[in-house]
This record gives structure tokens, sequence and C-alpha cells, in this order.
């Protein structure tokens, strides 16, 4: 991989291994650790439709190579958006600012070992025509609306963006990737009498175009989009207060990536700011909680091959039967806490720098059948979809935002409510965990990761939940 | 051509010369402009940026980052038969900015016609360009960046011993060129820098740790507010959160401090703009003439304030910008509006192509203390969490942290609390605003009080 990346983004530039080492060289001084290149070239395709009409298409193109020298804490950065020799040297030039003192370092000469594929390399935005997407967006409104009369307005949107990056250290780590990664979103607005309500359902992974064209995936997420409005319709009003919340499987693994995950990032842990830190083999969590973060698995939103430093992506266990075992790294941090990069080190792009992110995080299953979890609640919630949510890691608090949910009373579930915000402590949450289903599911490719203003595809999943006190932002 | 001409442009030289730079962006744009014509295209708009900015961040009083970044960029839309295609580089070489163009006008070949496409009508292109006095360059090496954050730093771990730790100060400066022109033979170039300076600190008792920040921002490194006084404020914010817990369900007034309330405002700029209008997902559709808010409060948009926060004398379809009311005495004068979405609904565009510009709540008249006293016993909302805002609905629930009210004055920190009501009822009861304007946003309003939300918390 490393050698058709080399090809496709510095052969252009009049780039080989030469000039590679000879701009590392002009980073290297005795006073840095390492410095690195992180060369990216990207381009994207969307298409939108709404309100019945397509409203156009986007094509973008970007590229550029990001320079950084690392001395201890510090990191000198400079990046150019143009691949050529004398902005690569002028960056590299830059960003050795942060060295305190001149001296020349020695330059490892690298070698890209084999890594293993977790995805195809093909450029997903050439395959079929734009006629077949333009197509294919007008074929799905007019599904949506032959769902239901009551459909008033249908947004598809799709995208389709292909990636390589290459990454050259002085220390003589070396690494290419190609990474595509496609997307469908369906929303619908349903009108009945006075009221109006939202559904949503989307996906995506790591592959071609084709597989979203299929009929089959794209008519579940018409009708599940369909369906959300349709419960939402019928929604009253949420309670306010504490309260037993069960959590459905997929998708609401936001839970963890919110309440536990960015806790567990190395840069937090290493400065001591969250409320995970200097809190390793301690118990966090029931004894049926196991939580990992796996960038391996095959064609998933989350997944790399490599990390955005070069690093070969892997199963970390963070949780492991409620105890803490382990934390998410990049290079730097790992560097600073004495132990080994974990395959976690992300950036947006070349215009940004890398730290510490998740990939696909997710709990394992236990034992019970989800319909036995809701059975053993006699007075809660019962929550399946979300927005989104948030966390401040230094205090713990963590919200969510439910977009789909039910009251349960004795055992069984009732009307649906309205959406609700739900609030809770990410060290204490898991302690709380009372039972976990045996169905554990990831989620269907839609999740977007924001930290520091950088974001990045993830994936969440879990099996069924059952949280022992959860705040409930209802208003009833 | 182009890239001859950017080489001889050195890093600081968008500083020290922008009319050079713009010259250079400018003859991109046109090229782009007549290149598109030339392709098919029966209208064409283009914006081309170029910026610099540098960035020196200071944690525990070492140097975490030093960062340069020079960005460009070009995006391009074409319309023909009302087909429309957009494309955009990060490249400004020649060959790439043609690409580019072609590869805009391949969608359009492809896509179907939207009826509302196509650029701003010719009548409505701004003609005169008044100096907004947003461009004040000044050449700051990272290390003076540096400097200033360590002091802004150590002025906030030295002002109260309960500070534990840091997530650091930092110091930034931008300044950036744009052009947008289209083939009605419009050409707008503006130019504005933005310095900034923040400081994130942990303070830490035996119930764990807290975190806030402070920070300043303005068009001139000088207008920035001491290193001292923004390390204190973060010190002050992050130590008067300790101890912080939850209170108990129920309905109280809530009192939004500055840097919340200006959300609210923005919630119902989004209700009424084009985009959630014509996609009827909004929960104000049809309420231009009814009434938004009280009938003490208005809402005016300034576009030419001199060095505001997003001041412009065009939108971003080139349309000319003026102060225009938004709400008069509680009442929806016009929604916000594109050129795009006003042909959708029928209606003019009202020059918010890229949003609404330096937007001012009028009628604020008490200090923030009278407003305490006013709500007596209620919550005062200092952050808020999450996106349990819906437009379509007005329904409003988040997580929230800040302080309760008692007797009209603080009396303890709050947090893992929901906030929850509807958008339309606490726009509408709104009690009265504070006087504490906040003015380095685009959205400039002082503290708001909401007649009662729902507060979730332990249950009683």
């Amino acid at each position: 991989m490393y050698e058709q990346v080399l090809d496709k983004l510095l052969q252009p530039a009049g780039l080989g291994q030469q000039e590679l080492e000879m701009a590392l060289g002009r980073l290297l001084s005795s006073q840095i650790d390492f410095g690195e290149l992180y060369f990216q070239h990207r381009v994207s395709e969307s298409w939108s439709l709404e309100d019945g009409a397509v409203k156009g298409g986007s094509y973008d193109a970007d590229q550029g190579v990001g320079v950084r020298a690392v001395a201890g804490a510090g990191t000198g950065f400079a990046y150019a958006d143009t691949i050529s020799l004398p902005s690569l040297i002028d960056a590299a030039a830059s960003a050795r600012a942060i060295a305190r003192s001149g001296g020349e370092g020695r330059l490892q000469v690298g070698h890209a070992g084999a890594v293993p594929a977790r995805y195809i390399a093909d450029d997903p935005t050439v395959c079929g025509s734009a006629t077949d997407r333009v197509e294919l967006l007008r074929t799905i409104d007019a599904y949506v609306r032959s769902l239901d009369s009551r459909v008033s307005q249908v947004s598809v949107n799709l995208n389709a963006s292909h990636e390589s990056i290459l990454v050259a250290a002085t220390d003589g780590v070396l690494g290419g990737d190609v990474r595509p990664l496609v997307r469908l979103d369906i929303r619908v607005l349903m009108e009945e009498g006075e009221r109006r309500e939202q559904g949503f359902s989307g996906g995506g992974g790591r592959y071609r175009l084709d597989a979203l064209m299929a009929p089959d995936f794209w008519q579940h997420h018409a009708e599940e989009a369909v369906r959300q409005a349709t419960v939402n319709l019928g929604a009253e009003p949420a309670p306010a207060g504490y309260m037993t919340v069960v959590l459905g499987s997929g998708w609401p693994g936001v839970l963890l990536h919110e309440a536990v995950g960015h806790g567990l990032e190395g840069d937090f842990n290493r400065k001591g700011i969250s409320a995970f830190s200097g809190r390793m083999g301690e118990r966090v969590a029931t004894e049926e909680c196991t939580v990992v973060d796996d960038g391996t698995l095959a064609d998933r939103r989350g997944s790399l091959s490599i990390d955005d430093e070069g690093t070969p992506t892997n199963c970390t266990t963070l949780i492991e039967k409620g105890r803490l075992v382990g934390y998410m790294q990049d290079r730097l941090n790992a560097r600073l806490m004495g132990v080994e990069p974990t395959g976690n080190g992300r950036r947006e792009s070349f215009a940004h720098l890398p730290m510490p992110r998740m990939t696909n995080t997710y709990m394992l299953p236990g034992q019970h059948d989800p319909g036995e979890v809701i059975a053993s609640v006699d007075d809660g919630i019962y929550a399946v979809n979300f927005n989104g949510g948030q966390v401040d890691i230094t205090s713990g608090k963590f919200v969510f935002a439910a977009s789909e949910a039910y009251r349960i009373k004795n055992g069984k579930l009732g009307p649906a409510i309205k959406g609700v915000t739900l609030i809770g402590n990410g060290p204490d949450v898991l302690t709380r965990v009372g039972m976990v289903g045996n169905d554990l599911e990831l989620d269907s490719g839609i999740g977007v990761c924001g930290k520091e203003g950088q974001g990045v595809p993830v994936g969440v999943g879990q099996p069924t939940l059952r949280i022992d006190g959860l705040t409930v932002g209802g208003t009833s | 051509m182009a890239q001859q001409a950017i080489k001889a442009a050195g890093i600081a030289e968008l500083l020290h010369n922008p009319d050079r730079e713009t010259d250079l962006l400018v003859d991109i744009a046109t090229r782009v402009i007549d290149h598109a014509r030339a392709g098919g295209a029966d209208q064409a708009e283009v914006s081309v940026t170029s910026s610099l900015a540098r960035e020196a961040g200071v944690r525990l009083g070492e140097i975490e980052t030093l960062e340069e970044a020079r960005d460009r960029g070009v995006r391009v839309t074409v319309y023909c038969n009302q087909c429309v295609g957009s494309a955009s580089t990060g490249d400004l070489r020649a060959d790439a900015i043609d690409e580019t163009v072609e590869r805009a006008l391949a969608i359009a070949r492809h896509t179907q016609p939207d009826r509302a496409a196509g650029l701003a009508d010719a009548g409505l292109m701004a003609t005169s360009f008044p100096d907004l006095d947003l461009w004040h360059p000044a050449d700051l090496a990272l290390d003076v960046l540096a400097e200033r954050a360590r002091e802004i730093e150590q002025a906030g771990r030295s002002a109260d011993e309960r500070i534990a730790n840091s997530e650091g100060a930092s110091v930034t400066t931008e300044a950036g060129l744009a052009v947008y022109a289209n083939s009605h033979g419009f050409v707008g170039t503006s130019r504005g820098t933005r310095y900034s300076q923040s400081c994130v600190l942990i303070a830490r008792d035996e119930a764990g740790m807290q975190r806030d920040y402070d920070y300043d921002t303005a068009r001139t490194f000088d207008a920035l507010a001491s290193p001292a006084s923004t390390g204190r404020g973060a010190a002050d914010r992050t130590v008067r959160r300790l101890g912080a817990r939850r209170v108990p369900t129920g309905k109280v007034p809530v009192l939004f401090a500055p840097e919340v309330a200006r959300g609210l405002i923005g919630h119902l700029i989004g209700a009424v703009s084009g985009g959630n209008l014509y996609r009827r997902s909004s929960f104000l559709l049809d309420a231009a003439g009814k009434k938004v808010m009280p009938a003490w409060a208005s809402l005016v948009e300034r576009p030419h304030l001199p060095r505001g926060a997003k001041s412009s004398g065009f939108d971003g379809d080139g349309v000319a910008t003026r102060e225009s009311s938004l709400v008069s005495d509680g009442v929806l004068d016009r929604y916000v509006l594109s050129s795009y979405s006003a042909r959708r609904l029928g209606l003019e565009s009202t020059a918010n192509a890229g949003g609404v510009r330096n937007l001012e709540l009028l009628g604020a008249d008490r200090s923030p203390e009278e407003l305490m006293r006013e709500m007596d016993r209620g919550l005062m909302v200092t952050e808020l969490m999450g996106q349990g805002v819906n437009l379509v609905t007005g329904d409003y629930s988040r997580g929230a942290a800040g302080f309760w009210i008692e007797n009209g004055a603080i009396a303890w920190p709050v947090e893992e609390i929901t906030i929850a009501g509807h958008l339309r009822d606490m726009l509408a009861n709104l009690r009265a605003a504070g006087t504490d304007v906040d003015t380095r946003h685009n959205i400039r309003t002082g503290s708001l009080l909401v007649d009662e939300m729902t507060v979730a918390g332990v249950s009683e």
C-alpha cells in the first residue's frame, strides 16, 4: 500500500524517497523526539435532494502536507496546501521552531511493513455515473412519499469520498493507506393536523457506492425514517427526573462514546484532567461490562488499517469485566506515559494535528434476552435512537439527546415520548448497569466525533443495557 | 501563472501587501467565471479565500504547540439551464482550478433543473463598499504569542490555590482575504484580521475536578483584554463551579447568562431562516407579522458595524447589506433569506446569504443583579450541553450547569441537570434582558430571563 500511495501522492509533484529524507533531515535537531510528514489527498462528492428536487451536487478536492516536530510535550506544526518540494521545506522549517536549540539528530531510514487492509482501496467517487446518482435520489424520494401520505418533506444526501495518506517520520515510521468512505442519509418530515415530526435513518462505511445503491439498503433506511417520524407523531411529553433507563442496542452506544470513551483518551489522562485519570485497574463498571475500541473491523466507518501516524490499528480493551484496563493512545501521549501507541492517533486532515481518538467503540454482549431487560423495569424509559451527545471529560458529566423513546411501566412498553436529553456522570454510570443484553449491534455507519474542532468518522455499538438511574430531561 | 505569483508571495506577504494578494484572488475569480461561461454555464459564481493564522499554546508554563497555517481555497458554482454544479479545491495552481471548474460543469450537466437556482438578481448587487475598519494586521511572531499565552496561564494559575491543573492558554492571530465574484460582473473583496486568546483551567476539591475557561477576541491586537484579565477570568469561572450538585426536579424561572443567551436568539434565527421555512422544518412557519417575543424586545441587524464580528457590505450572494430590523416590539418583521431560499418561498432576498450579521437585542434594561432579584428563586444557566433542540417542533431539552439562585442571589453551583421547555413559549415569555451584553459575538445580547422551565435533577 505504501508504494501505491507514494506513486499517487508524491510522484506527480516530482517527490520521491530521496526528497522525503531531505525534508525529514530539515526537521531533525538534537532537541526533537521525532519529526513527521503527513501527506494527504482527498476527493469527496456529494449529492442532495430536498423539497422534491435534486439541489445539485458538489465535488471537493483537497491535498496538502502537514509537518510536525515533537519535543517532549511540545509540538511545532505547519502545513502547506500544495504538495511540492519548496512548500515541504518551508513547512519543515516552520515546524522545527519548537526545537529550543539546533544540532543534528539522526535520521532513521524507514521501512513500510505489511499491514492487513481493513477495507478495499477502490475509489467510490468514480463508480457508476452521475446520472445514476441523481436517479437514485429521485427514486428514494418517490419511494419515501409512497410509504405514507403524511410525508411532506424528504431530504436525501449521498456522499462518497476517497482519501490517500502517507506518513513518514524521522524515527523510521513509514506507512500509507487508501480509504474509501460512503454514506446515505434519509430525513423525512411528516405532518398530521397541526403536528409535524421528523424521522431519520442512514448508514454507510468504507466500501463502494453500489452497496448504498442496492434497493435493500436504501429501502430499509427509507422505511426506518418513516417509522420513526410516525412514532414521534404520536409521542407524549416525557417525564422529568431521575429514573431507570433502558437503552436499545446499536447506535445508543453513543452512551459509551461520551460517558467513558473520551475520558479514556490518552491525552486527557496524561495531563490528569480526565475524571478517569489515575484510575487504571480500578472498578469503574459492573462486572457485566467489557468495553473495547476496535479499529480493525472490516469495512466499518470508524475502522482504519493504519492510524494517521502510521500505527496499525488494534482492538484495545478499555474496560474488562468492570475494571479499567486501557487508554487509547497516539504516539506523543504514549511516549510521555511510557506505553505503546494503540493505533488511535487520528486527525481530520493534513491541516490538523493528530490526537488520541476513538475508532469503533462498543460493549461486548451479556447474558440477557432484550425482552427480559425491559420486563425487569417497573417504571422508567426505553430509548432506542439518539441525535448524539457531548461530555465534559473533567467533571465527567455527559449528555445525549434521544430522538425515539418510550415509557416503561410494570415491565411493559408504554406510549412513545418526545425526544429528551439524558444526563449522567461518566465515571459512575457504568457502575449502575443492572443488566446487559445478548444482542450486541454496531451502528449503521453515521457517526462523526468532534474533539477540539476536529471531526472524524467513528462507530459505536452495544447490546441492550439497563441503567439503574439517569436524569431524564422531560417536561412533565 | 497563478502558481508563480503565489510562490513569490512569502507567508507574511499577505499581511504586508494585501492589495497584491487580493489582486491575485480577483484574477483567479475572473478566470474562473470566464472559464465557466465558456464551458456552457449561463451563470456562475466563485469565492476565493486566502488566510494566514498563527497560534501558540502553552500548558503548565511550557510551550505545547506552535502552529502556522496558510490556507487558500476556491469554490465555484455554475448554473446551466437552472441545473447546479459546485466544486472546490485547496490547490490554486491553474490546472487544478481548471479541473475544478470542469467538475462543476460536469455535475451541472447531469443533475436536474431546480427552478429556484441561480444568482441573486443583478439589481440587488452591492454597489458601494464602506470601509468597516476590519483590517488591522500585525506580523506577530510565534514566540511573542507564546509569551502572551504564558502570561495568561500564569495569571490564571496563581489567582487561586484551588486551581490544580491547566489545559493551557493559547493566543491566535488570523488575517484573511476573500473575493466573491459572479457572472453579473460583480466583484466584491473583503479583508479582516482577528486576534483571540483563551485559557482553560482545572480546579479541584474533595468532590472532584471542575473545568472552565475565559477568552477574548477582537479585530485589533491592542483591543484584546489584558493577559491577566483573561487568566483570572478563567480561574474565577472555574473555581466558582467547585462543589456543584444537582437540584430537585421542578418548574422554576431560568436566567440564561450572556454566553448561553445568544444561543436562544440563535434558535429564533434558525426557525425564521429560509432553509428551514421552505423545508417546513420550523416551529415558526408563517410567523412574519406575528408576535414571537415580548413587546419590550426588538432585534436589529447592523451589517456595517465598524469592527463588528461579521460586518460586511454584501452577503454571500453579493447582495447589498443594510441595517434592518428583524423583530420590532416583539413582532417578527421579516425572515432571514438568501436569494435561493427567498425564491423558494416566493419572497425577496433579505441579504442574509451566510446568516445574520451583527444582530443586536434592544430593550434590555436591567443589571444581572437586578435580574437575579427579579427571579428571586430559580436557576442561572452558564453552560448548556448536547443537541436536544428540535427546531421542527420547538421542543427543547438540554444538559445544563450553572448556579442556584435563592433570595435573589447566587446560592451554590449546579451541575448534572437538564432544562426543558418549548422554544415558542421560552421566547414569548422572556421576562427581561440584562445590560451585560457580550459584544464579542455576532449575536449581541445580555442575560435573558425565561419565565419558567422544567428542571430535572434529583427526585424529591
